[in-house]
């Protein structure tokens, strides 16, 4: 027969590690069968009552700390739980004499004045507290804890954007910055690839396999899983690819995350185009509209995204030309006038993904179709090939009167910056379209010197319209031609591609440039792991506000200023 | 809320800061302390009836009695106290302060602080040395013998020698007391070296007599504690300064009296006390001494801490460092974690070892409480029984709840 005896402290906090050597000093004990040691949270005393460790007499607040001993009888439980004090004593006279520990974030910033991260792992309900106290010392924010409301992440990322700063997390288990690991990071080598993470582990599995491939990493910024969910709409991301886009030492960035709403994956990846540089998307589970967009490369899995990464950086002196070039039509729309229906719709499930607002007269998504096909709104694809089209009228690819007149209907708007057109040569076809299309193309070109006009010839030369004389006319008229649908996409994504939104406060770079220096608040291992890697570090020895007394937290709250 | 609680604390503590305590004079109790009064006998700490003094405070009232001659024994002083016939109150409601005991009677000689800078006054009873002395609670005859010679020979010299002077620079000793060892609370011994520097070229001046100038350059120069009572008269006079700052959470006053801890609040009442019982120190003994010997803390001295030095300055005062743990790394840390709970840091007391920071100044009641750390008070200790003395010195913190209770009644006040 086994006696259990347990002891509540009320509003004393004290982290895990400390604990889990407590526990472990009272299994030590003559006589003790099983002790727990916990801060009294619900998931906690579950876990104690699986052991058969939470007598039902028990009643504890989740800031209580809760000892439970059971041991073989009441004098050995008894003595047990009156060695708790010893023990937690024995572990704190080991610190007499180290550096002071501060209390307050405030505290350990006047003791490390040039820390300008901040690691935060205390429990959810106060992190967003700390978090907002680590902006207001303008610190950026590795946001481990979870458990932080979505109302706050969203504050916390605003508050953060208006002020230059960034917020990891919530939930955010993995970051390397210059070169040092935050929370559960790889130690991997350093190098040109960045990688932005809504994955603590997705970002340790790409890293740790760039690594392998023999290249390495810049920086590995995580943004916390909900960071790209639509409530949030990936403010951390966007932050991340700037920060990225702007570091010099950074010429690939992969980007990683479970599959984003459509609005936020399109923004994001509006922002990842304008940033210049190679970018890999892997939103795991996501398909993609294409391999690739411009300088937007897709990949399927975690090791894919590794190896596109690497081999990109190998190569990536192929793409220095399109970095900074900002085109005169970027803020202007696109479009597509089709003949053929697969070659539109190809088109369209690129530019959707791509382009905002955008709309077809034959869409992916219903979302996003035309509500009259005769008049084109923002960024549009038309394929006049299909039925709507059709009643009484031959096909485009025969008869080019349709798409002459809509031609010059689309050169009329101000608003529009390029059209792209399809023409389909071979049997059957138009014995001659560029001969139609092409003083049409010459007279908007000069009406419009800067409407682009880029045209998609599909056909060989022993077609009868033979393609050499087609794609010859229409390039004397102005044209840029393409043979297919990717390479004509490429060049538009590059066109469009705009400059980054200014309105944010950018990050300084300093942050990514300076020798990491922190300030961790939580979890010792986190502070032990920054020093072991030779950071500048300190720990604050954190807790609750106020004892966890949350009549007095409210009060002393409200009188902050 | 329409107060500035940050605007309003550093109201307070630039006030704190630019106060210049300058001791002008030594006089007799009745002739300068506001509203003393023949029957009226001052104490350390908060306000307290007879019948819950610790021993300590009765001993020290029953030696003032005799002292002042209004009882010839203990027992008609008793007597007298339970028959109502004698009156006592907070020496900071007057204006003063006194360590450990702190009794004060209309009679005594006191010294006499000026705040220059905002005009309010300050009063401090002269220092009596070791051993038995009043303020353990000791009133034994060579204990009234003694305080006798020191107000008609000892206070009348010093009354002679500030006369000569325009008196005497407290911020600026005290400042120097700190960067020679001084934390200005346990150790003054710098200070009252320098005391005596400063006193006895005016003390030569007036006292005609050669074996009496001698006795006093003596009695001053033995005593390490000579500066004590004026540079917490002075610390008095800063802190006053602070008090009564609309919307402050700056505490201008922790004091003990043995039995009950206290503190003010800067935007709180002016004789608003939050308190709770004193704990007793955690300390060093005098051989044939313990813990168990010990009284619950008790004495104005605290008033040191308030005003940014004594504990709060401890990293400047390594000779002393066995109180907090043994190690000047120890000292260090003990003041460093007193700034998490300050407010600015001090424009005029700087510790070279901390490459001349500021000591830790203005106690943030908001700070405590959100942190959970109390401010550190370095303390003599007292032996529980009147008149044995002095048993040991160490460290104590008041309990936490006094600071809770004092943000809850500022939140009700400023309707928060």
């Amino acid at each position: 027969m086994t006696v259990t005896k347990w002891n509540v402290r009320a509003g004393a906090y004290y982290d895990s590690v400390v604990l889990m050597q407590l526990q472990r000093g009272l299994l030590g004990l003559s006589g003790v069968v099983d002790a727990g040691v916990v801060m009294a949270t619900q998931a906690n005393r579950d876990l104690l009552a699986a052991n058969n460790l939470l007598p039902d007499s028990i009643s504890a607040n989740p800031d209580d700390l809760l000892i439970v001993v059971k041991a073989k009888d009441d004098s050995s439980a008894t003595e047990a739980i009156g060695k708790a004090d010893e023990l937690l004593a024995r572990r704190k006279s080991s610190t007499v004499s180290e550096d002071f520990r501060p209390r307050s974030l405030s505290g350990a910033v006047k003791q490390l004045p040039e820390a300008n991260w901040v690691l935060i792992s205390v429990p959810g309900r106060y992190a967003a507290g700390v978090a907002r106290e680590a902006l207001e010392l303008n610190k950026h924010v590795f946001l481990y804890s979870d458990n932080v409301s979505i109302e706050d992440e969203i504050a916390l990322k605003k508050t953060a954007r208006e002020k230059g700063l960034l917020v990891m997390g919530p939930d955010c288990g993995t970051a390397i910055i210059n070169g040092i690991g935050l929370g559960f990071a790889n130690r991997v080598r350093r190098g040109g690839i960045g990688v932005v993470g809504a994955s603590g582990t997705g970002t340790q599995a790409v890293t740790t396999y760039i690594h392998a491939l023999g290249a390495g990493i810049s920086h590995a910024i995580g943004t916390g899983g909900r960071d790209l969910k639509s409530e949030v709409g990936a403010i951390t991301a966007h932050q991340a690819l700037d920060v990225l886009a702007r570091d010099i030492d950074t010429k690939v960035i992969v980007l990683v995350s479970k599959p984003p709403s459509d609005e936020v994956a399109m923004k994001l990846l509006t922002s990842a185009q304008a940033t210049g540089k190679l970018i890999v998307v892997d939103f795991i589970g996501y398909s993609p509209p294409s391999r690739s967009l411009g300088n937007l490369h897709f990949a399927a899995s975690l090791s894919e995204a590794a190896g596109m990464a690497t081999s990109l950086a190998e190569e990536q002196i192929l793409h220095n030309e399109s970095s900074n070039y900002q085109s005169p039509i970027a803020n202007h729309y696109l479009r597509g006038l089709f003949s053929g229906g697969t070659l539109a719709y190809e088109t369209t499930l690129s530019l959707q993904a791509l382009l905002s607002p955008f709309f077809s007269n034959t869409p992916i998504k219903e979302s996003q179709r035309l509500i009259d096909p005769l008049r084109s709104q923002g960024h549009t694809i038309v394929d006049l090939g299909d039925e709507f089209f059709m009643v009484g009228r031959l096909h485009p690819m025969i008869d080019n009167d349709l798409r002459i007149r809509r031609l010059r209907q689309e050169a009329d708007d101000q608003d529009v910056g390029l059209i792209l057109l399809d023409v389909v040569l071979g049997e059957g076809a138009h014995p001659d379209p560029a001969s139609e299309l092409a003083p049409v193309i010459n007279e908007i070109k000069d009406k419009r010197p800067e409407i682009e006009v880029v045209v998609i010839v599909v056909g060989t030369d022993t077609d009868p319209q033979n393609l050499s004389l087609q794609v010859e006319q229409l390039r004397a008229a102005g044209a840029i031609i393409y043979p297919s649908v990717d390479a004509a996409i490429d060049f538009v994504a590059r066109l469009f591609h705009q400059a980054p939104r200014s309105e944010d406060t950018p990050i300084s770079l300093a942050a990514f440039s300076n020798p990491l220096a922190a300030i961790n608040v939580g979890l010792e291992s986190f502070y032990d792991s920054l020093v072991s890697q030779g950071a500048q570090a300190v720990h604050v020895e954190w807790r609750p506000p106020a004892g966890g007394n949350e009549k007095l937290a409210s009060l002393l709250a409200r009188m902050k200023k | 809320m329409s107060i500035d609680i940050d605007q309003a604390n550093t109201t307070a503590i630039n006030r704190l800061m630019d106060a210049r305590p300058i001791l002008k004079a030594v006089a007799t109790a009745r002739d300068v302390i506001p509203e003393m009064k023949d029957n009226l006998f001052l104490h350390a700490g908060l306000p307290i009836e007879w019948g819950r003094m610790s021993g300590p405070l009765k001993g020290a009232i029953i030696g003032a009695m005799l002292f002042e001659g209004i009882a010839k024994s203990e027992a008609e002083a008793t007597s007298m106290v339970e028959k109502g016939e004698v009156e006592f109150d907070s020496c900071h409601h007057h204006g003063t302060v006194g360590p450990m005991a702190g009794v004060t009677s209309a009679s005594m000689k006191v010294y006499v602080v000026e705040n220059v800078e905002h005009g309010n006054k300050s009063f401090s009873n002269l220092n009596e040395g070791y051993g038995k002395v009043l303020r353990y609670g000791a009133y034994s005859d060579d204990v009234l013998k003694k305080l006798h010679w020191m107000n008609d020979v000892l206070g009348t010299a010093l009354a002679d020698a500030l006369a000569q002077s325009n008196g005497l620079d407290l911020r600026a000793l005290i400042a120097e007391a700190l960067h020679m060892g001084d934390e200005g609370h346990n150790r003054n011994k710098a200070g009252s070296l320098l005391y005596l520097k400063l006193i006895s070229p005016l003390i030569a001046k007036v006292v005609k007599d050669d074996a009496v100038e001698s006795e006093i350059l003596q009695f001053l120069g033995d005593n390490a504690l000579s500066v004590l009572n004026p540079v917490m008269a002075a610390c008095k006079a800063m802190t006053d300064a602070a008090h009564g700052i609309e919307g402050s959470t700056i505490v201008t006053t922790m004091a003990r009296n043995g039995t009950d801890f206290g503190i003010r609040v800067s935007g709180l009442g002016e004789k608003q006390w939050f308190t709770a019982p004193a704990e007793i120190p955690v300390g060093l003994f005098f051989s044939g001494f313990s813990q168990e010997d010990a009284n619950p803390d008790i004495g104005d001295s605290a008033i040191t801490e308030t005003a940014g030095i004594g504990g709060f300055a401890m990293a400047t005062a390594p000779a002393i460092v066995t109180f907090v743990g043994g190690t000047p790394k120890d000292a260090i840390n003990a003041t460093l974690e007193m700034y998490e709970i300050t407010f600015a840091e001090s424009k005029y007391f700087t510790m070279p070892v901390l490459d001349f920071r500021g000591t830790p100044t203005g106690i943030d009641l908001r700070k405590v409480v959100e942190l959970g750390i109390t401010p550190r008070i370095n303390t003599g200790i007292a032996h529980k029984n009147a008149g044995v003395g002095q048993v040991g010195a160490g460290l104590v913190r008041p309990p936490l709840k006094i600071f809770e209770d004092a943000l809850i009644a500022f939140a009700e006040k400023y309707n928060i």
